[in-house]
């Protein structure tokens, strides 16, 4: 990440990821009720994802670095499996409170 | 075969077990114990052959190193690994027993072996997103293994108990994205080798060590731990508490000592150890206080993990041989908890059985009732004091001695007042079992649930006091990569 001094997209990029990230972890950590809870932490991993996203840009002429977008793949089906687990014990706990 | 291969089956065999498991439901008992039982020789094999051969690295599929995924195994790794997979395999033969019904057998065992595999494929991971990966497994099985406690409380557990595990999954991804921006590779050994002294080290260094102290327990992000491990079934609480958040303690003790070796200063250990310290007090402090026998055995989890972060400011001062001295006795400790935290919980299990609840103060008896039970939980106290022979003795004496040496007196206040709230709350649970009470009919209590119990805390008073030295020249031979 050599031209990080100056503004430049791949600059924004990170920004925005890391400011995803700190919302998501302020989100987290703050709400009370776990959906929220679980809402928070899908935007701290979109924050992550963005920032390696970012980081796989190697310059204009040269394609971007294939080893961060398989890191986002694997982190996408593990975000999505954690989150599944998450919304079923949510459900399963709603349904003892209704008997 | 060749000697590589030992590395690859502690992991493919627990797997394939677990998809045996899923599939063939109707011999999932069967398929989980027969396959921790070769996990667990196989673990033997890997010790033998890293202590006959040397360190192994390996590339699976022949991918080079930062492609494809590279397992690591040295002494360190080599002995966690059997750790784990003799724990596992004592709680597998109790679990055979302990679930009644066909149902509960289907759920448990597919998600028992995969939380073993993921433990294996955590410690011996040569790269920190397989690292990362083994992470999410580990808590999303140890998760939906809360869950089949099934009542309100276990459900509510397990969903803190996921939240927690992914905030402290994020933090590590964060960390992990800032070192790859920064050195375009993910090997451990390679970042070690280039890591620099700037802004962005430290970043990552503090994310890791936040995600991981979360997920290790460590006072104050501890409050996720005693509901969850005291909530879940018998065999999941042993395995949760002897070895899953020693697993982020393996971690943090590989990032510090060996890829964050630069970055790390006294300062910051002592801040770690002054954590550590607080947690053993505060956690032995509430264990005295507990109620429930299976919450006494959380919160005492919390103390012990207090001790073992203890160790750090203590490392970073010593050198030469009283370093690696020191260390042997930092993981001597870690083995000696893991086996007496699940031999402890599997007789909670026992007890709760038979006697319908473990709320401390009702135990009256329970030494007539339970004689076996009642020494098993005996035997597991002693380690968890750390009287001699058992193995904690000789990790908070070496921990004592270094204290000492290196001039940190206030370390042995926090090891005394410790001890002293262990040997108390230790004696007033045996205190209350030993009361008398006329006529109590003793029941039958399967073999394969008190011989497992038994075992565990054998090897944690006698075995690991005993084998000590071994287990010192294994990890000196092989060395742990961390110039110790």
């Amino acid at each position: 990440m050599a031209g990080l001094s100056a503004i430049n997209p791949q600059f924004l990029y990170v920004c925005a990821g890391i400011f995803l990230f700190a919302i998501g972890l302020w989100g987290t950590w703050l709400h009370a009720h776990y959906v929220r809870k679980i809402i928070s932490l899908n935007v701290m991993g979109a924050g992550v994802f963005l920032t390696l996203i970012a980081v796989a840009y190697r310059g204009e002429n040269l394609p971007p670095d294939p080893v961060p977008h398989a890191l986002v793949l694997t982190g996408i089906v593990v975000a999505v499996s954690a989150t599944a687990l998450a919304l079923v014990i949510i459900r399963r706990l709603e349904d003892a409170a209704n008997e | 075969m060749n000697e590589a291969a030992s590395v690859v089956w502690v992991i493919s065999l627990p797997l394939l077990g677990a998809l045996l498991a899923t599939v063939w439901r109707q011999h999932a008992a069967t398929i989980g114990w027969v396959s921790s039982a070769l996990t667990a020789g196989c673990a033997v094999w890997l010790l033998w052959v890293v202590q006959h051969a040397g360190v192994q690295e390996l590339a699976l599929g022949g991918w080079e190193i930062g492609l494809g995924i590279s397992l690591y195994a040295d002494g360190l790794a080599a002995v966690m690994v059997l750790m784990s997979s003799l724990v596992v395999l004592g709680c597998s033969v109790y679990a055979r027993q302990y679930f009644r019904t066909q149902r509960q057998h289907e759920l448990f065992w597919p998600l028992w072996l995969l939380l073993a595999t993921a433990l294996n494929a955590l410690f011996l991971a040569g790269d920190l997103f397989n690292v990362y990966v083994t992470l999410e497994l580990l808590g999303i099985s140890a998760s939906a293994l809360t869950a089949l406690g099934a009542k309100r409380a276990a459900l509510r557990a397990a969903l803190r108990y996921l939240v927690v595990g992914l905030l402290g999954s994020m933090l590590y991804l964060m960390a992990i994205t800032l070192l790859y921006a920064a050195y375009g590779t993910l090997n451990a050994v390679q970042i070690a080798e280039a890591l620099q002294v700037n802004p962005l080290g430290w970043a990552a260094l503090l994310l890791m060590l936040a995600g991981l102290a979360l997920k290790m327990a460590l006072f104050p992000l501890h409050f996720w731990l005693p509901p969850a491990h005291s909530n879940a079934p018998a065999p999941v609480s042993a395995a949760l508490s002897a070895l899953v958040v020693k697993a982020a303690f393996y971690l943090v003790v590989r990032l510090w000592f060996e890829v964050f070796a630069p970055l790390t200063t006294p300062v910051l250990a002592n801040v770690l150890g002054a954590l550590g310290a607080m947690a053993v007090l505060w956690g032995s402090w509430s264990a005295l206080r507990a109620e429930r026998l299976k919450l006494l055995a959380a919160y005492s989890s919390v103390a012990q993990l207090g001790y073992l972060v203890m160790f750090f400011p203590l490392l970073m001062v010593l050198e030469g041989e009283a370093r690696q001295w020191l260390f042997g006795a930092m993981v001597l400790f870690a083995l000696s908890h893991a086996f007496a935290k699940s031999a402890l919980f599997l007789a909670a299990g026992i007890l709760l059985r038979y006697a319908g609840h473990d709320r401390i103060r009702e135990l009256s008896g329970t030494t007539q009732f339970l004689p076996l039970t009642t020494f098993i939980i005996a035997l597991a106290g002693i380690a968890l004091v750390g009287l001699p022979p058992s193995g904690a003795f000789l990790g908070k004496w070496y921990l004592l001695d270094a204290a000492f040496q290196t001039g940190q007196w206030w370390w042995v206040l926090v090891l005394v007042v410790g001890s002293l709230l262990a040997t108390a709350y230790v004696f007033r649970l045996l205190g209350h079992a030993f009361g008398h009470l006329p006529a109590v009919k003793r029941p039958f209590v399967a073999a394969t649930q008190e011989i497992p119990a038994l075992a565990l805390a054998l090897m944690a008073t006698f075995g690991l006091g005993l084998g000590a030295m071994s287990l010192w020249s294994w990890l000196a031979q092989t060395g742990t990569g961390a110039g110790l």
